[in-house]
């Protein structure tokens, strides 16, 4: 009589143990399928794919990539809307900085449970990538039952790489899946799944323990803290964390900062933001394009057309016209001075 | 059985938006229909045709003019 065929669901990130978990899974005869959840504070691909000196790097998906290295379908799901509510109030806190690491993995899990397509598709579990003693917010022992209890997931949670260092789930109960060939890896040291890796045949993956999500990065969330406290609230819309991404983030005063592009590729990105934001160009020279988020003041666009002309080639100059567009189109011109380099404050860095 | 053509703007989205937008328009089509995908993050260029293999759908075509990719799907 032939056995049912399992089915897990596998939290794919892109990074080496996601995939490793997977594939352990699949190598048992299990049906594996792939979820990978864009929050939009994802790393993946996006700053290559603004920045020109970037275009010529490889810019595959790394979800994606995995999953074909697998031989497994995946499935990428828009959470932009709903992960807003683990950014703005994680319960568990935030990590080293504006990461809400624990949050976002329950939240993950709980999503992958809670997806109509895999009761309708009768998956029987969840398999993540997890190794105790990894990270430090997160991927604790003590963490491991909270993120199974608090997504729902419950026993139907099972962890390939760490498993044995677990009581165990289900799968392993109802002999879905052998325990014994499944791993007891701990702490930061990455050689055993390197090792794994190297022993199912996997000569590239994507760099080890890499940060895959901008909000464990600080600059970023110095930038997302400035643009809470700027507008007196926390909250924000997907371009506003977008944005965060590009160009330089200047603040002279509280009520408005400019966002200056760096390069050809972040200046192409910005002109697609002309009609929501004042933009301002350098015209008598090359110069970047900057937008102004905020609301200006007397005299504030002044400043901000000395500001963008000090980042142009016109930088050592006199006089530098620049074209001031507001979001209706209309258009002025503005000759200033460029600010010289100890006139831009670099408590106005954000 | 006659195949539709269908199209999907994607422009001005970064990957893996292009990507989310074509797995959920080719979830309303049928096996044979065709999708023409618009976009302009050239990662897309990468991943379509990747997500494609996954499931099991065929590139029919793939092209980029002035920074414009487009990419003609038939869905499997």
């Amino acid at each position: 009589m032939s056995q049912q065929q399992r089915k897990a669901v596998a939290l794919i990130s892109g990074g080496l143990d996601s995939m490793l978990a997977a594939r352990v899974i699949k190598d048992q005869g299990i049906h594996v399928e792939g979820i990978n959840f864009f929050t939009g504070f994802c790393v993946e691909g996006h700053t290559h794919a603004i920045r020109q000196k970037d275009r010529l790097k490889q810019k595959r998906n790394n979800a994606l990539w995995v999953a074909e290295q697998v031989g497994i379908k995946l499935h990428i799901i828009d959470v932009i809307e709903e992960y807003k509510d683990i950014v703005l109030n994680p319960v568990h806190g935030y990590g080293q900085n504006l990461n809400p690491c624990l949050d976002c993995k329950i939240f993950m899990v709980n999503k992958a449970q809670a997806w109509a397509w895999m009761e309708e598709n009768q998956f029987d579990f969840i398999i993540t990538g997890e190794v105790i003693g990894q990270r430090p917010k997160s991927q604790r022992k003590e963490t491991m039952p909270i993120i199974a209890r608090e997504s729902g997931a419950e026993e139907r949670l099972l962890r390939p790489l760490c498993a044995k260092n677990l009581p165990p789930t289900l799968p392993e109960r109802e002999g879905w899946v052998n325990r014994d060939d499944l791993f007891d890896f701990h702490g930061r040291n990455r050689k055993p799944q390197m090792a794994l890796a190297e022993k199912l045949g996997f000569s590239e993956y994507a760099q080890p323990a890499g940060g895959c999500c901008f909000l464990t990065d600080k600059t970023y969330s110095s930038k997302l803290a400035d643009l809470w406290q700027s507008r007196g609230e926390r909250n924000y819309e997907f371009d506003d964390i977008m944005l965060l991404k590009v160009g330089r983030h200047i603040r002279p005063k509280p009520h408005y900062k400019l966002i200056i592009s760096r390069e050809e590729g972040e200046n192409h990105y910005l002109s697609g933001y002309r009609k929501e934001f004042i933009s301002l160009e350098s015209i008598s020279c090359k110069g970047p394009l900057a937008l102004l988020d905020g609301v200006p003041r007397d005299g504030d666009i002044k400043q901000a057309a000395s500001i963008v002309a000090r980042y142009g080639q016109g930088r050592d100059l006199t006089e530098v016209l620049v074209e001031v567009r507001m979001k209706d189109g209309s258009v002025d011109e503005l000759r200033v001075k460029p600010l010289s380099s100890d006139e831009i404050l670099s408590s106005w860095y954000v | 059985m006659s195949e539709h053509h269908f199209e999907l703007d994607a422009r001005r989205m970064l990957c893996p938006m292009p990507v989310i937008k074509t797995q959920d328009r080719i979830k309303t089509l049928a096996p044979g229909d065709r999708l023409k995908v618009i976009c302009s993050d050239p990662g897309a260029l990468i991943d379509i045709p990747c997500w494609c293999r996954i499931h099991g759908h065929e590139v029919i075509s793939s092209d980029t003019t002035d920074r414009i990719i487009t990419i003609t799907i038939q869905v499997g």
